[in-house]
């Protein structure tokens, strides 16, 4: 028999779960940004040895499972010399493995723009810094939109891996609960829809976002 | 009456790897006069244009805009970036597929070389910009992006996006190729008018109407080689090499109906 006082009372401590859920993926995709950028201007340099270096990066994150990583990340930085919370750690991770993906995002989004919309700020003796902030970046972000929604999409359910380091999120919570009540159903059931309501959550703002960027 | 530019081409050569897309072409496009450029596609027409802005980098030869040779400060020497940009400012160029940039409006499109090049202030610019679009027609489009204007209208704010820089010389690469049919009449218009105020001006075409009403001369090339210049009457209707019939008879027999 399906037990729905189970599956409400799962709500409460899988909602205090998602906290980490939400901090893991929300710090990883702002670092996965910020290293990706990073990371696309390497790809994008007249410099031979950056843009291996990128490709070297997005091969080897691409590559390698976001489970291993994390695993070795975690073992990793103590043998370093680096001590920091299992938190770190994993958000560190995640957005290093999202940096990759969001990288190839824009390199994508800036090598679709027509030839023709740098040329033309070109021809009128625009200087290289100005064409990019003010002609090829604003299109390429707007264009990039719906491919980053995604990415934090997948990071948000990828983000149940960090419980491997001991994070308690909402995979690891919603095994914790079912552990203890034994109604492994309801309480699956309970972070399914959890899942779902991020994902449906950060898919409207997408749209919202789209719409509102429109070019 | 603008301050007009001349141009004189000599011995350009350019190469796509081992293909010669331009042979030893030698022409002077004097100031304030209309050179019109027509040709077969492929025949490099594009290609010569684009290197009078150095868009397109020529391996040998020389191109001169008012005696100073531009993208090389001797043989073989590149010229720096900001001396580049600097020449660029007096070219103005229109592409045959307008090019504007669609995140911004009319207004912004036309004002934006003026606040970045030319540094004015965002009013100023905004009324030079104004004035521009006024003078190609669109004073009550300004505030339209690209994508809510016709291909005509779009072609005539890259014009003014040009014309608003002050140019000495304009550069038109099939500026009515990409227009339906009877949008034409709109982009040609302006061009006239430019044409009447003494701009210099290069323009490769297929409007062969175009070249015999406004051109001063007509310069034909195929194959990467200059076979003609001369006036439009002489090149159109009385050419003197075979490959100028040729292409004549083709465009005629496209045109009849």
């Amino acid at each position: 028999m399906f037990s729905t006082q189970t599956f409400f009372d799962s709500f409460g401590p899988l909602f205090w779960a998602a906290r980490y859920t939400l901090l893991v993926s929300g710090l990883g995709i702002a670092l996965g940004l910020v290293i990706g950028a990073l990371v696309c201007a390497a790809a994008l340099s007249r410099v031979r040895a950056l843009r291996r270096f990128a490709a070297l990066w997005v091969s080897f994150l691409r590559g390698v499972p976001l489970l291993v990583q994390l695993l070795l990340m975690y073992y990793l930085l103590p043998v370093i010399g680096i001590n920091v919370p299992a938190i770190a750690a994993a958000v560190i991770t995640v957005g290093i493995c999202a940096s990759a993906y969001i990288s190839e995002i824009w390199r994508g989004a800036i090598g679709a723009l027509p030839p023709g919309q740098s040329e033309a700020a070109a021809a009128i003796g625009m200087a290289p810094r100005d064409i990019w902030t003010r002609i090829v970046l604003p299109q390429a972000v707007v264009m990039s939109l719906p491919a980053l929604v995604n990415e934090l999409i997948l990071l948000v359910k990828a983000s149940s891996l960090v419980s491997v380091v001991g994070i308690l999120e909402v995979t690891r919570a919603s095994q914790a609960q079912a552990a203890t009540t034994f109604r492994p159903l309801e309480v699956y059931l309970a972070a399914a829809c959890i899942y779902l309501l991020i994902n449906l959550c950060l898919a409207g703002l997408g749209r919202y976002l789209e719409h509102r960027m429109a070019v | 009456m603008v301050q007009a530019s001349a141009v004189e081409i000599r011995n350009l050569d350019k190469f796509y790897g081992p293909f010669q897309a331009l042979k030893q072409i030698d022409l002077t496009i004097p100031p304030g006069k209309v050179t019109c450029l027509i040709g077969p596609s492929g025949s490099g027409k594009s290609t010569l244009l684009r290197c009078i802005n150095f868009l397109e980098e020529y391996d040998a030869g020389e191109v001169r805009i008012d005696d100073q040779l531009i993208g090389y400060d001797g043989p073989g020497r590149k010229m720096s970036a900001r001396k580049l940009r600097q020449m660029r400012r007096s070219i103005g160029m229109v592409f045959q597929q307008f090019n504007l940039w669609p995140h911004m409006t009319a207004l912004e499109n036309v004002a934006e070389g003026l606040i970045r090049v030319r540094g004015l202030g965002k009013a100023d610019a905004a009324t030079r910009a104004a004035e521009a679009l006024r003078k190609v027609g669109l004073e009550d489009k300004m505030q339209n992006h690209p994508a809510r204007l016709s291909g005509g209208q779009q072609q005539r704010v890259a014009i003014a996006r040009a014309i608003a820089m002050e140019p000495r010389l304009m550069l038109f690469d099939e500026p009515t190729s990409a227009l339906d049919p009877e949008l034409v009449g709109e982009v040609l218009q302006v061009m006239k008018t430019l044409a009447g105020e003494g701009m210099t001006m290069a323009v490769v075409t297929h409007e062969m109407g175009f070249a015999a009403h406004v051109a001063d001369q007509v310069a034909f090339m195929e194959a990467g080689e200059l076979v003609a210049v001369d006036s439009p009457d002489a090149i159109l209707h009385n050419p003197s090499d075979p490959r100028i019939s040729d292409f004549l008879r083709t465009y005629h027999e496209r045109n009849a109906f």
